[in-house]
């Protein structure tokens, strides 16, 4: 949300860098961005992932000074790191249990922009950066874990690059060709093993840029809100991110790091797949080869159809459908709070994606494969039926004319001072 | 004010006994459905007399034991580490190795913590190899506490040779590279999911190892054994390779623990338990300070938060 810049240099340095690089004023401006008032508790998550990432990069960068790249010695450096490197089970076990909680949290993240139609006008760009986030991220997170090079990571890799292979079925020899080149070989092998390694180091930088362009298309709009209209008076109904926000999410974060803590700290194999103990083993398939659990949503779409061609090209299209997701939704409210039809439907696609995830882990038989087809067919027809249906027929529930009037909380100082702090 | 605060309060308390009440339904519901697969075991005893039809390979579900290492304040007992140490030394080693573990292991803290003269007198028990001499030859010396344990052969292809070509496995991660397969039903999952969260069942591993050291039972009538198979009724298809290792009375203790199979079997799950994280004692006692910081540190930012707050609309 533009606003003019408050920023004064105050010491005669400070007047003659802001003539030469105006890095305080920048940063100053930034943190001064007025943030909606009546912002919730999810909203919180978005401080919430800008640690998760650095956290990520941190660890990274001290796992991977211990990690080798080598089909022979990958399994056995990383139980070294555990074993014989100060604090390295602690690195090794941040970087592990971090990666879900970064998937939990981006999960909330993506929902609560679904909830509250933060994609719709004039918020699109930010969306779909958001969503290339998510490729990014999904990609990032399936080599780092391909690189413990367990019996999982090996077989997940086996799968998931041998799904390419589906091309043959549109140009003969197309899908090997493209599946050896992605090898490096012939099989899943030491080349593979080195370019997962080589681009799970790169991917998180451009993370780090894709979620910097995120936070610029933000600030051209500003935040949406949990009413889903703009900000009529920045000087009523915004506040500066600094301190307010930064305060509020410094709060939140700290409560979801003790979550984090006891994981790490007391469960850090929950999340995990007890196979991945075992390292890889080209000759021997372990019984049930699934993903971690943030991908089990996509790994049962990717199940649930037949043919395997179908199978790849509608997981891919689980996740390029969100692109879309801000012309696809009609509808003229964006907080379902306002949609009496919709959040049920809503409601559903929350249903419909954590039955995928328990369809994604169980064996695909009987039942399970009717049923993952059953919510399949519903997580593409929420996004390409019923978001432009219900959002033509609906009509909205009475809406307020401005955020202020939903604000529950007077200022409360006893007649002193009830102007807002500024940001410094 | 007062309404707000009545808000928050009402409204935490709503929380609050939501939150019970749900907790309470995962309890019961995954007691429950663990139940029925317990309750099956007795009754499988007596199931001899229908010999008719090929027995279908029942599922046997693995109790979930009690093991000091479990939970908050989870340790190893240096003593049962250390007879422990002895089945493996006298039983495990003849075929399995634990190439992860080094003999200076078994002198640190939060393990066996043995003393430096027996860490020292372990270790020279071994040769090692250690470079070539100026004519080529390898060199021979023995063990230091820095030496890694040895396997009894020379690579996977000797072992797998020995045993009708599966090596026996290294035991290093063994009790964190094993799970226990429960059978339940799709809605009592998100509860056993809570449920395991929240009481901290990290010890799939150690329990499935336990159950498969006493797993070994006569097995049910016309169930077909293939030659140089045992029957399990831990192990996947319920034939394993590896005959019982473990009986009453296989080692002899020097603490006067008696040596029954269920004390043995105990007493290595927990030395397999330490050699899979050796680091365990050392994470959850820095993990109690760190969970009591990251208290406090959420209740000061939630006064700061509310203290800034207090003076806007909003």
């Amino acid at each position: 949300m533009s606003h003019a810049s408050t920023y004064e240099p105050k010491t005669a340095f400070t007047r003659w860098l802001d003539s030469r690089l105006p890095i305080i004023r920048w940063t100053a401006d930034f943190m001064a961005f007025p943030t909606p008032r009546n912002l919730n508790y999810i909203w919180t998550f978005g401080a919430i992932l800008t640690f998760f990432l650095v956290v990520q990069i941190i660890t990274g960068v001290i796992v991977a000074m211990h990690y080798q790249p080598s089909t022979t010695l990958a399994f056995d450096s990383i139980e070294r790191l555990m074993r014989d490197v100060n604090y390295g089970w602690l690195m090794r076990y941040t970087h592990m249990v971090g990666a879900s909680l970064f998937f939990l949290a981006v999960y909330i993240h993506i929902f609560r922009g679904l909830y509250y139609g933060s994609y719709k006008a004039p918020r699109e760009v930010l969306w779909i950066i958001g969503v290339a986030i998510l490729i990014v991220m999904i990609a990032t997170a399936f080599m780092g874990y391909s690189l413990v090079w367990g019996q999982m990571s090996f077989w997940a890799v086996t799968v998931i690059t041998n799904l390419f292979s589906s091309f043959d079925s549109v140009i003969p020899g197309l899908g090997t060709t493209l599946v050896q080149w992605i090898w490096g070989g012939f099989s899943v092998d030491n080349p593979t093993l080195n370019r997962l390694y080589s681009l799970h180091y790169l991917l998180p930088f451009i993370i780090v840029g894709l979620v910097a362009l995120h936070v610029w298309a933000l600030h051209v709009p500003g935040s949406n809100n949990p009413v889903g209209i703009e900000v009529r008076s920045q000087e009523k109904e915004t506040l500066p991110f600094h301190p307010y926000f930064t305060t509020k999410d410094m709060f939140a974060l700290a409560a979801f790091a003790m979550l984090f803590a006891y994981v790490v700290f007391y469960v850090p194999n929950y999340l995990g797949d007890a196979v991945n103990y075992v390292p890889a083993n080209p000759l021997v398939t372990p019984p049930h080869i699934v993903p971690e659990w943030y991908f089990l949503p996509f790994y049962a779409i990717l199940r649930a159809i037949p043919s395997k061609l179908g199978g790849v090209l509608l997981m891919f299209g689980s996740l390029v459908v969100l692109f879309f997701v801000p012309w696809l939704d009609t509808s003229r409210v964006r907080s379902t709070r306002y949609r009496p039809i919709y959040r049920w439907f809503f409601l559903a696609l929350v249903v419909d994606c954590l039955a995928l995830g328990y369809l994604g882990a169980v064996p695909p038989e009987g039942n399970a494969i009717l049923a993952a087809k059953v919510f399949t067919l519903y997580y593409f027809a929420h996004f390409l039926l019923v978001m432009p249906i219900v959002g033509l027929i609906e009509t909205p529930r009475p809406m307020p004319s401005t955020i202020s009037e939903t604000f529950t909380h007077k200022a409360q100082g006893s007649g002193h001072d009830m102007r807002t702090v500024p940001a410094e | 004010m007062t309404t707000m605060k009545t808000t928050l309060a009402r409204r935490s308390l709503r929380a609050l006994a939501a939150g019970t009440m749900l907790s309470l339904a995962a309890i019961a519901t995954a007691a429950a459905a663990e139940q029925p697969a317990a309750a099956a075991k007795p009754a499988a005893a007596p199931a001899q007399e229908p010999a008719a039809s090929p027995a279908p390979a029942e599922h046997y579900q693995v109790p979930r034991q009690e093991w000091t290492f479990g939970g908050l304040f989870g340790y190893f007992d240096e003593q049962q580490l250390r007879r422990g140490y002895k089945i493996y030394k006298n039983v495990c080693s003849n075929c399995h190795n634990m190439r992860f573990l080094a003999y200076r292991n078994l002198g640190e803290p939060g393990g066996p913590n043995l003393s430096k003269e027996e860490v020292v007198a372990l270790a020279a028990e071994i040769q090692v190899q250690d470079g070539y001499n100026d004519q080529g030859e390898p060199v021979m010396r023995a063990g230091k506490p820095s030496d890694y344990f040895q396997w009894r052969f020379k690579n996977e292809k000797e072992a797998g040779a020995s045993f009708n070509g599966a090596a026996p496995p290294d035991l290093s991660v063994m009790a964190k590279a094993r799970t226990v397969e429960r059978d339940i039903a799709w809605y009592s999952f998100p509860f056993l999911m809570l449920k395991d969260l929240f009481t901290q069942y990290q010890e799939q591993g150690p329990d499935y190892i336990y159950g498969l050291l006493n797993g070994y039972v006569d097995p049910p009538a016309g169930f077909k054994l293939n030659a140089g198979s045992n029957y399990n009724r831990v192990f996947p298809g319920h034939q394993i390779a590896m005959p019982q290792p473990l009986t009453d009375g296989v080692v002899d203790y020097e603490d006067g623990t008696p040596n029954t199979l269920e004390q043995e079997s105990k007493d290595v799950v927990s030395f397999l338990a330490w050699a899979a994280e050796p680091h365990l004692v050392e994470r959850k006692k820095l993990g109690l300070l760190v969970l009591a910081y990251l208290a406090a540190l959420t209740a000061l930012l939630y006064v700061a938060k509310k203290t800034l707050w207090r003076n806007v609309e909003h």
